[in-house]
C-alpha cells in the first residue's frame, strides 16, 4: 500500500505530530510525504530526512501559504490517484483538510486512529475515549487521521526521501486567510505539553487560580489546564478546558489541583501517563484514577510544593 | 438570509457511557439523550445572527424517530422549522453529508452551521465533507462569526491560537466551544415549538445510499486505570517527582 502523509509544519520546521503519522503510515506500507506551503524548501529538506520516507511531494505556491482546505484538498485528491491511503495527524490542519478530501474521494474517513490492526482495520476512540472501537473500512482508498499520542515518533534522521515538485492546483477563490493570533504563550500548548498542571473549582477565584497554578506550572515547565467547573465559574479562560467538550490531553504527567474528577473531565485526561491529584476531599473521584494522591488544603500544599521543586 | 443547522441526538454529556457486554457498542437503552453540545452552540449562533440579517433558521436531523425531540428543542430555542430524515440504522458522516447536500440544493441556505463533532462517534467530519461536496468554503472550529457583504469572517480555534479566514457565501461553519453559550428554552417557547412545522423524509427520498462503509468489529472499554498510592505530605510528593525525573 502506498500512503501519502500530510506534513504538519509552521513554514520553518516539521511539527512532531507528523512523525507519529509517519509511524502509523509505515504500518500500512510505503510512506510518501506531502509538503504544502509557500517557501517550504527547508521544510521539504527536513522532511526528506525522516526515517523510512520514500518520495516527498512538494507543492509550493501562494495559494497554499496558509493550508486552506479549499485549495489544498483538490491537490491531495489529484495525488490520491497514485496513492492508496491519505494519512494526516489529528492537528487542526489535519482535521480540517482530511474529511474534505474523503468526501471528494467518496471515502468514509477513519478519524483519530489509535492503532493499525491491518491494512483495513483500525482502533479509534469514541465517546471521548470512554470506549474503543475496532473498525474495518470497505473503501478501496483510505483516509485516516492519527492521534499523535498513540504512535511513537519516527526518527528525524536517517531517511533520504526523493524530493519531487508538484504542480499547484491553484486558488479556488472560496476562502482567504485574514490573519492569525498565535498565542505568545511561553507555556507549552496543552495538546503537546509533556507536563500539565490543571486547576479546578476549589481554586475559588481567577486571582487564586493564577496565583496557585501559574508558579507551579512555571517551575515544572508545564502547560496550564482547567476543569470545566473552573472555566464555567470564570476562574480560567475557555481554551484552558480539559475534558470531553474541551481538549483531550495525554501528557507524561498530569497534575490535577482542586479537581474533583467529574466524568467529563476524566474523559479528557485519563490517558495521561502519570496522574497526580491534590484535593482536600479524600473521597474525590480523581483519586480513583490518580497514580499519586495527596489529600489536603491546596492553598498550603501548592505553594509549598512550588517552593520545594 | 437563510441558515441551515443540522443537529444530532446523542447520549447526554453528563452520562457515563457504558460499553455493552457483547462488545457491539455503547448501551443507549434507558439513558438520557440530548442534543449534541456543539450542535446547541450551532443553533444558538444561528439565532444570534437573526439580528444580523438572518430571516429563517431550518434545523435538520438525520436519525431515529426520537430525534424529533432534539429538533423540538432546537425549535424551542428559536429555530423556525425542522426536517427529520428518518433512519433507524446509523448513518455515517459521509452519508449524512450527502443527504445534507441534497437538502441544501432544495433549501438554498446562505450558511450551514454545524457542530464541529458529535460527542458519540467523535468523527469531526460532517461539516468539512459537506463543504467538499458543495464546493463551498469551510470555517471549521469557529470561535467568532461575523457576516459581511457576501462573505463571512470566521475566527477559528487552531493549534496554539486563533486564525481568521474570510469565506465567500454560501459557506459552511462548524462550531467550537467558545463561540457562544447556548440559551435554555423557556417554557412558553417550548409550548410554541410544538406547533412549528416539522417535515419527515427518508434517505431514499433524496436518492442517497447510506450503506455504511465502516464495519464496527467490536467496542471495548479502554484499559482501566487503577488507583495508585497516596503520599503523606509535600516532601513525599517531591520525592516521587524526583524519582520520575520530573523534578531535579
Amino acid at each position: 500500500m502506498k500512503t501519502l502523509v500530510w506534513v504538519e509544519h509552521d513554514g520553518q520546521a516539521v511539527k512532531d505530530a507528523t512523525l507519529s503519522a509517519v509511524t502509523a503510515a509505515s504500518q500500512l506500507g510505503e510512506v510518501h510525504l506531502l509538503v504544502v506551503g509557500q517557501g517550504v524548501d527547508g521544510v521539504a529538506a527536513e522532511a526528506a530526512k525522516i526515517a523510512g520516507v520514500g518520495k516527498v511531494h512538494v507543492a509550493d505556491d501562494a495559494a497554499f501559504a496558509h493550508a486552506l482546505a479549499e485549495n489544498v484538498a483538490p491537490l491531495i485528491v489529484e495525488l490520491m490517484g497514485t496513492h492508496d491511503a491519505f494519512v494526516a495527524p489529528s492537528t487542526t490542519h489535519g482535521k480540517n483538510i482530511a474529511p474534505r478530501v474523503a468526501a471528494l474521494l467518496d471515502v468514509m474517513q477513519i478519524s483519530d486512529i489509535l492503532s493499525v490492526e491491518s491494512e483495513d482495520t483500525f482502533t479509534r476512540p469514541i465517546y471521548a475515549g470512554n470506549a474503543i472501537a475496532t473498525v474495518q473500512s470497505t473503501d478501496a482508498k483510505k483516509v485516516i487521521t492519527v492521534r499523535g499520542t498513540a504512535f511513537a515518533k519516527a526518527a528525524t534522521e536517517g531517511g533520504s526521501g526523493e524530493i519531487e515538485a508538484v504542480a499547484s492546483t491553484g486558488d479556488k477563490g472560496l476562502s482567504t486567510f485574514a490573519g492569525s493570533e498565535i498565542a505568545k504563550n511561553e507555556r507549552p500548548e496543552l495538546t503537546s505539553a509533556k507536563i500539565i498542571v490543571s486547576g479546578g473549582r476549589a481554586l475559588a477565584s481567577s486571582d487564586q487560580f493564577h496565583a496557585m497554578i501559574d508558579p507551579l506550572a512555571d517551575k515544572l515547565g508545564a502547560g496550564v489546564g482547567a476543569s470545566r467547573a473552573a472555566v464555567d465559574a470564570g476562574y480560567a479562560p475557555n481554551d484552558y478546558q480539559v475534558g470531553q467538550t474541551g481538549k483531550i490531553v495525554a501528557p507524561e504527567v498530569y497534575v490535577a489541583v482542586g479537581i474533583s474528577g467529574a466524568i467529563q473531565h476524566l474523559a479528557g485526561m485519563k490517558d495521561s501517563k502519570v496522574i497526580i491529584a491534590i484535593n482536600k476531599d479524600e473521597d474525590a473521584p480523581i483519586f480513583q484514577v490518580a497514580d499519586i494522591g495527596l489529600v489536603g488544603d491546596l492553598f498550603k500544599i501548592v505553594p509549598e510544593l512550588t517552593a520545594k521543586l | 438570509m437563510k441558515v441551515l443547522v443540522p443537529v444530532k441526538r446523542v447520549l447526554d454529556y453528563n452520562v457515563k457511557p457504558r460499553v455493552k457486554a457483547d462488545g457491539t457498542g455503547v448501551d443507549l437503552a434507558n439513558v438520557k439523550m440530548s442534543m449534541n453540545p456543539f450542535d446547541e452552540i450551532a443553533v444558538e449562533e444561528a439565532i444570534r445572527l437573526k439580528d444580523k440579517g438572518v430571516t429563517e433558521i431550518v434545523v435538520v436531523s438525520i436519525g431515529e424517530q426520537k430525534s424529533q425531540e432534539t429538533l423540538r428543542t432546537a425549535l424551542a430555542m428559536g429555530a423556525d422549522r425542522a426536517i427529520l430524515v428518518v433512519s433507524e440504522t446509523k448513518v455515517e458522516p459521509l452519508g449524512v453529508a450527502k443527504i445534507l447536500a441534497k437538502i441544501v440544493e432544495e433549501e438554498k441556505p446562505d450558511l450551514v452551521i454545524l457542530g464541529k463533532q458529535a460527542i458519540d462517534d467523535d468523527n469531526n467530519q460532517t461539516g468539512q465533507m459537506l463543504a467538499g461536496l458543495l464546493n463551498w468554503g469551510q470555517g471549521t472550529f469557529a470561535s467568532k462569526v461575523e457576516i459581511a457583504d457576501g462573505s463571512v469572517n470566521v475566527t477559528r480555534e487552531v493549534d496554539g491560537g486563533a486564525e481568521t479566514d474570510t469565506l465567500k457565501l454560501p459557506a459552511i461553519i462548524t462550531t467550537d466551544l467558545r463561540l457562544n453559550e447556548p440559551r435554555y428554552a423557556s417554557l412558553p417557547n417550548i409550548m410554541k415549538a410544538k406547533s412549528k412545522p416539522m417535515a419527515q423524509k427518508t434517505p431514499a427520498d433524496f436518492g442517497v445510499d447510506v450503506t455504511p462503509r465502516l464495519t464496527t468489529l467490536k467496542v471495548v472499554e479502554p484499559a482501566k486505570r487503577s488507583a495508585g498510592i497516596k503520599v503523606a505530605d509535600v516532601d513525599a510528593l517531591v520525592g516521587k517527582l524526583k524519582e520520575m525525573g520530573v523534578a531535579k
